[in-house]
C-alpha cells in the first residue's frame, strides 16, 4: 500500500476515535452508518475484488442476519449481545451457504444475475410474508443488551458507545482480512481470480475456495445486517432489495476494488456524496447516478487509484 | 379448475409471457451480440409507458402515439450508445453493472422531473375497447388478445429480420467475429448502434402495448428488469429463441402461480430458474 | 522394464460428429523422454487435455501411478503427481516469478484453507518455489513481475510452475513454442537436465529437439498413431516419411 495511503488511514483512525468527543449526535449517527457500511463494502469487496466473483444478491445475508437479530429480540425487550450476534451471523452463513453452492455452478454474466435473482427471491419472500412484517417491516425497539460475565460496562442505546462498537468492529474486520489475504487462503483466492483454470491445473479444487469465501463473505455480510438491524432498530424488506446489493456494488468499485483502503472510501464517498447531493436538490438521484456514469467512464479504478503513487508488483 | 378459468389463466399467462419476450429479446440481443449487461433496461420499458401516456394525450390516437413513441425510443437508444454505451464495449462486466446502475437512477429521476411521480392510466384504444364473452359470467378483454397478436408479430419480424436479411447476417457474423465484420468494411460502430437502438425500441413498445392494462407508475421498470433477467438466464443468453421459451415458461408459471399457490406466488419464477441452473448451468439454449 | 508412470490404451475423445482423438496408446516410463509428434490437427492438444484431465475421455483407459485416472477432474489429475504445462503461456501475469512457482507449490499443501498464518511463512513451500525457479535458471529475475518477462523467459516460468509442484510426470505442450535459436538451446538443456527424474510426455514441432530429447517418439496423425518407437525406426518409417517428415524438414 502507498504511504500517503498508510498515512491517511492512520490519521483517519485517529479522527474516527477522537470524533465523539466533538461531534453532534446526527454526525455521531452518520459517521456510525459509515463504518457499518464500510464494514459490508468490505464483505463485498472479499467476493468483487480478491476473488473476481461479482454478487449483486449481497443484501440477501445481510438482509436475512437483520430479520434474525428483529426475530430473537423480545418485544420491548434486549436480545443476549453474544447470542444473537452468533445466531445472526451463523444464519446469514448458512443462507450464503445454500445459495453458493447453486450460484457458484454458473460464472460471468450468469453468476451477476443469478445472484440477482436469488436476492430478489429472498426480497419478495419477506416482503409478502405478514410474519415477518411484510413490506412494511418490524421495529426493533431496544438494542442488545452487551454482558461481559455478569457486568454491563457498556449500554449500545448510547450513540456513543455504538459508535465505539462499529469503530472496533471496523478495525476488527479491517485487520482480519489483511491476515486472510497474507495467508494461503487469501493466496488461493488470488490466483482463482487472476487464472481459475490454471490454479485448477495446478491442483486446487477451486469450486471449495469460491464457496468458503462465499460464506465468510455472507458472514460479514451478516454481521452488517445485525449492526444495522441494532442500529436504526427497524428491518424491512428495502433491505433485501437489489437496491441494496447496487449500492454496495457501487461503493466497492467506485472506492477501488481488490484494494485495502478502497471500500472503505467507497463508503464514505457514497455516504458523504450522498448527503451533499440531497442538500442540493430533491432530485439528487439524478446527481447521484450522473457522478457514477461519469466515474466510471473517467476514474475507472477507482478513488484508491487517485492515491497510488506506486503500482503494487506480485 | 373450472375449464373457462384455465383458459383465461392461460390466455394471461400467454400474453404475459409474449410482453416479457418483448423485454427480453432485446436484453438477449444486446448482452449476446454487443456483450453489454445493461440493468437500465427496464427503465426504457418505463418510458415507453410514460411516453404512451403524454404522447396518447398530445395526438388522441393511441396508434399514431405508438408509432411516434418507437421513434422517438430508436432515437433515444441511437444517442444513449452513441453517448455512453459505445465505451462500455471493452470494459468488464463489473464496469458495465455499474454504469447503467448509474443510468437507472439518471432515467428514474429524468422521469420524476419530466412527468412527475403519479400513477397514470392510458386508455385502450376506443374500437378494441371491449370484450369476448367466453360463459354468463366471465370475458376476456380484446386488447389482451391484440397485445398478444402484436408480440408474436413482431418476434416473426424478428426472426426474418434476423434469419433471412443482410442486416440480420451482419448482426450474427458481428456477434461471432467482430474485427473480420470489420476488415470486410462494415461500419461496426453503426450496426452495434443499430442494435442497441433495436433492443431499445423493442423494450419501450413491451412499455407502450402493456400501458393500458398494467397503468404507468413509477418503478415499473425495475420489476419487469429483474424477471427479464431470469428469462434470459433460462433461456440462454444471446439467444432470441430461448428468450421466448423461456418468457413463456415464467409467464404461464407466474400466472398460475399467483392462482395456486398465493403465498409463494413472487417467489415461483426465482424457484423456476433455480431449478433450470441446477440442471442446465448455461441456460435451455445457451451455448455452453 | 520398469512398469510405466503414466499408461493409456484405446484413448478416444468425440466431439459431436468429430472424433479429435481415435484411439490412442501410450506408456511413459521414468527416466525417459517420449515426444509426441504430427502436424497441425492431429489431437495432440487434445491428448494432453485427455491425460491432465481436463477433458474426459469418450473411451479408453488411463493409469497414473498404477491407479486409474480416466474421468478424474484437471485437479485430481494434478494431486496425483502430473504437472502440465501449456503451448500458449498460461501463468499469473500480474504476480511475481516467485510468487507464480510458490503460488503452484502451495498447491501440494494438504489445504490451503489456511486464514492465520502468512503464506510466505511457509517454509517448505517457498523451498519448493526456489528449487523449481533455480532449475529454470530463473532465480535472479524471481522478483520479476510475470509481465515484464521476456517471452522466452515466460515459457520457462510455464515449466517452473509445472516444476513446483513436484510432479513426477510432467506432459509439457510445446514448450518451445515462440522461442528464437539461443532460447530453444537453453530450454532443451533444461529439458535434458529434467529428464532422469520425471516420466516427460513431450508434445513438440521443433524436430531438433525433439530427436535431441526423445528416448520413445510417437507420429500422429488425424487423431490415431500413425507409428510409435525408437526416434530411428520412425525415421525410418516409409508412411512416416512421406506424411510428416520428408514434406517439410523442421
Amino acid at each position: 500500500m502507498g504511504r500517503p495511503l498508510q498515512i491517511l488511514l492512520v490519521i483517519g483512525l485517529i479522527a474516527l476515535a477522537a470524533f465523539p468527543l466533538v461531534g453532534e449526535k446526527f454526525y455521531l449517527q452518520f459517521v456510525t452508518k459509515v463504518m457499518i457500511m464500510a464494514i459490508f463494502a468490505i464483505s463485498l469487496d472479499l467476493l468483487v475484488g480478491h476473488t473476481g466473483l461479482v454478487s449483486l444478491g449481497h443484501a440477501l445475508p445481510f438482509g436475512v442476519a437483520a430479520y434474525a437479530l428483529m426475530l430473537l429480540t423480545p418485544e420491548y425487550q434486549a436480545a443476549g449481545f453474544w447470542t444473537s450476534l452468533a445466531v445472526s451471523v451463523g444464519v446469514a452463513g448458512l443462507a450464503s451457504a445454500i445459495v453458493g453452492a447453486l450460484v457458484l455452478r454458473t460464472s460471468g454474466i450468469y453468476f451477476i444475475m443469478v445472484t440477482l435473482a436469488f436476492g430478489q427471491m429472498a426480497y419478495y419472500y419477506v416482503h409478502d410474508s405478514k410474519h415477518l412484517g411484510g413490506s412494511d417491516g418490524k421495529y426493533i425497539y431496544v438494542r442488545p443488551a452487551l454482558e461481559l460475565f455478569g457486568w454491563q460496562p457498556f449500554d449500545l442505546e448510547k450513540p456513543a458507545h455504538f459508535y465505539y462498537l462499529a469503530l472496533a468492529l471496523l478495525v476488527l474486520v479491517y485487520a482480519g482480512m489483511r491476515v486472510l489475504l497474507a495467508a494461503p487462503f487469501g493466496r488461493a483466492i488470488a490466483g482463482i481470480k487472476e487464472n481459475e483454470h490454471r490454479m485448477r491445473m495446478l491442483g486446487f479444487a477451486t469450486f471449495r475456495y469460491k464457496l468458503a469465501c462465499f460464506v465468510l463473505a455472507g458472514m460479514l455480510a451478516g454481521l452488517t445486517g445485525w449492526l444495522t438491524a441494532a442500529h436504526d432498530g427497524l428491518v424491512n424488506p428495502e433491505m433485501l432489495s437489489w437496491h441494496q446489493s447496487g449500492q454496495l456494488l457501487m461503493m466497492v468499485i467506485l472506492g477501488g476494488m481488490g484494494t485495502p483502503a478502497g471500500p472503505i472510501l467507497g463508503a464514505a464517498a457514497l455516504k458523504a456524496l450522498e448527503l451533499v447531493f440531497q442538500g442540493w436538490t430533491k432530485h439528487w438521484q439524478l446527481v447521484l447516478g450522473l457522478f457514477i456514469v461519469l466515474s466510471v467512464l473517467f476514474v475507472p479504478r477507482g478513488l484508491a487509484q487517485l492515491f497510488e503513487w506506486r503500482r503494487r508488483r506480485g | 379448475m373450472d375449464p373457462v378459468i384455465f383458459l383465461i389463466q392461460v390466455l394471461n399467462g400467454v400474453q404475459y409471457g409474449l410482453l416479457l419476450f418483448l423485454v427480453a429479446s432485446g436484453l438477449t440481443l444486446i448482452f449476446g451480440i454487443l456483450g453489454i449487461i445493461n440493468l437500465a433496461h427496464g427503465s426504457f420499458y418505463m418510458v415507453g409507458a410514460y411516453l404512451a401516456f403524454s404522447l396518447t394525450e398530445r395526438m388522441g390516437n393511441f396508434w399514431l402515439a405508438l408509432a411516434a413513441g418507437v421513434l422517438l425510443a430508436v432515437a433515444l437508444g441511437m444517442a444513449l450508445e452513441w453517448l455512453v454505451m459505445r465505451f462500455l464495449y471493452p470494459r468488464d462486466h463489473l464496469y458495465q453493472v455499474l454504469l447503467t446502475y448509474g443510468l437507472i437512477l439518471v432515467f428514474e429521476e429524468a422521469r420524476s422531473l419530466i412527468w412527475g411521480d403519479d400513477v397514470h392510466g392510458v386508455q385502450v384504444p376506443a374500437a378494441l375497447d371491449f370484450s369476448i364473452p367466453l360463459t354468463d359470467t366471465l370475458s376476456y378483454q380484446v386488447w389482451r388478445l391484440v397485445m398478444s397478436a402484436v408480440c408474436l408479430a413482431i418476434a416473426a419480424a424478428m426472426y426474418w429480420l434476423i434469419q433471412r436479411t443482410r442486416l440480420g447476417m451482419m448482426i450474427r457474423a458481428g456477434a461471432v467475429n467482430r474485427e473480420m465484420v470489420q476488415s470486410l468494411g462494415i461500419d461496426i460502430g453503426l450496426l452495434y448502434r443499430v442494435v442497441f437502438a433495436l433492443g431499445v425500441a423493442l423494450a419501450a413498445l413491451a412499455g407502450m402495448l402493456a400501458a393500458p392494462v398494467s397503468s404507468v407508475f413509477p418503478g415499473m421498470g425495475n420489476q419487469v428488469l429483474i424477471i427479464s433477467f431470469v428469462v434470459v438466464v433460462i433461456g440462454g443468453i444471446g439467444s432470441v429463441k430461448g428468450a421466448l421459451v423461456a418468457a413463456l415458461l415464467i409467464g404461464l408459471a407466474d400466472t398460475f402461480g399467483k392462482v395456486l399457490l398465493p403465498q409463494l406466488a413472487g417467489m415461483v419464477v426465482y424457484l423456476l430458474m433455480a431449478a433450470v441452473l441446477l440442471w442446465r448451468p448455461q441456460g435451455i439454449f445457451g451455448r455452453t | 522394464m520398469a512398469e510405466p508412470l503414466l499408461r493409456t490404451e484405446g484413448l478416444r475423445r468425440q466431439f459431436g460428429g468429430l472424433a479429435a482423438v481415435k484411439s490412442v496408446s501410450l506408456e511413459c516410463h521414468l527416466g525417459r523422454v517420449h515426444a509426441v509428434i504430427g502436424p497441425n490437427g492431429a489431437g495432440k492438444t487434445t491428448l494432453i487435455n485427455l491425460l491432465s484431465g481436463e477433458l474426459a475421455p469418450s473411451a479408453g483407459t488411463i493409469e497414473i501411478l498404477g491407479r486409474d485416472a480416466a474421468g478424474l477432474a484437471a485437479h485430481q489429475i494434478s494431486q496425483l503427481g502430473v504437472g502440465r504445462s501449456f503451448q500458449r503461456t498460461n501463468i499469473f501475469m500480474s504476480f511475481t516469478a516467485f510468487e507464480n512457482c510458490r503460488l503452484a507449490a502451495q498447491s501440494r499443501l494438504p489445504s490451503s484453507m489456511r486464514f492465520v498464518r502468512p503464506a510466505l511463512a511457509y517454509r517448505q513451500v517457498n523451498d519448493a518455489a526456489l528449487r523449481a525457479l533455480e532449475a529454470c535458471e530463473l532465480l535472479e529475475r524471481k522478483d520479476v513481475a510475470a509481465a515484464a518477462l521476456s517471452h522466452g523467459e515466460r515459457r520457462q516460468l510455464e515449466v517452473a510452475m509445472t516444476l513446483a509442484t513436484e510432479p513426477k510426470i510432467l506432459l509439457l505442450d510445446e514448450p518451445l513454442a515462440g522461442m528464437g535459436a539461443e532460447e530453444s538451446a537453453r530450454m532443451v538443456e533444461l529439458l535434458r537436465k529434467l529428464a532422469p527424474g520425471h516420466a516427460m510426455l513431450l508434445v513438440e514441432h521443433d524436430m531438433d529437439a525433439v530427436f535431441a530429447l526423445a528416448d520413445t517418439l510417437t507420429v500422429m496423425v488425424d487423431g490415431s498413431v500413425l507409428a510409435s518407437g525408437t526416434p530411428a525406426e520412425v525415421r525410418a518409417n516409409d508412411e512416416v516419411q512421406t506424411a510428416y517428415l520428408g514434406a517439410a524438414d523442421d
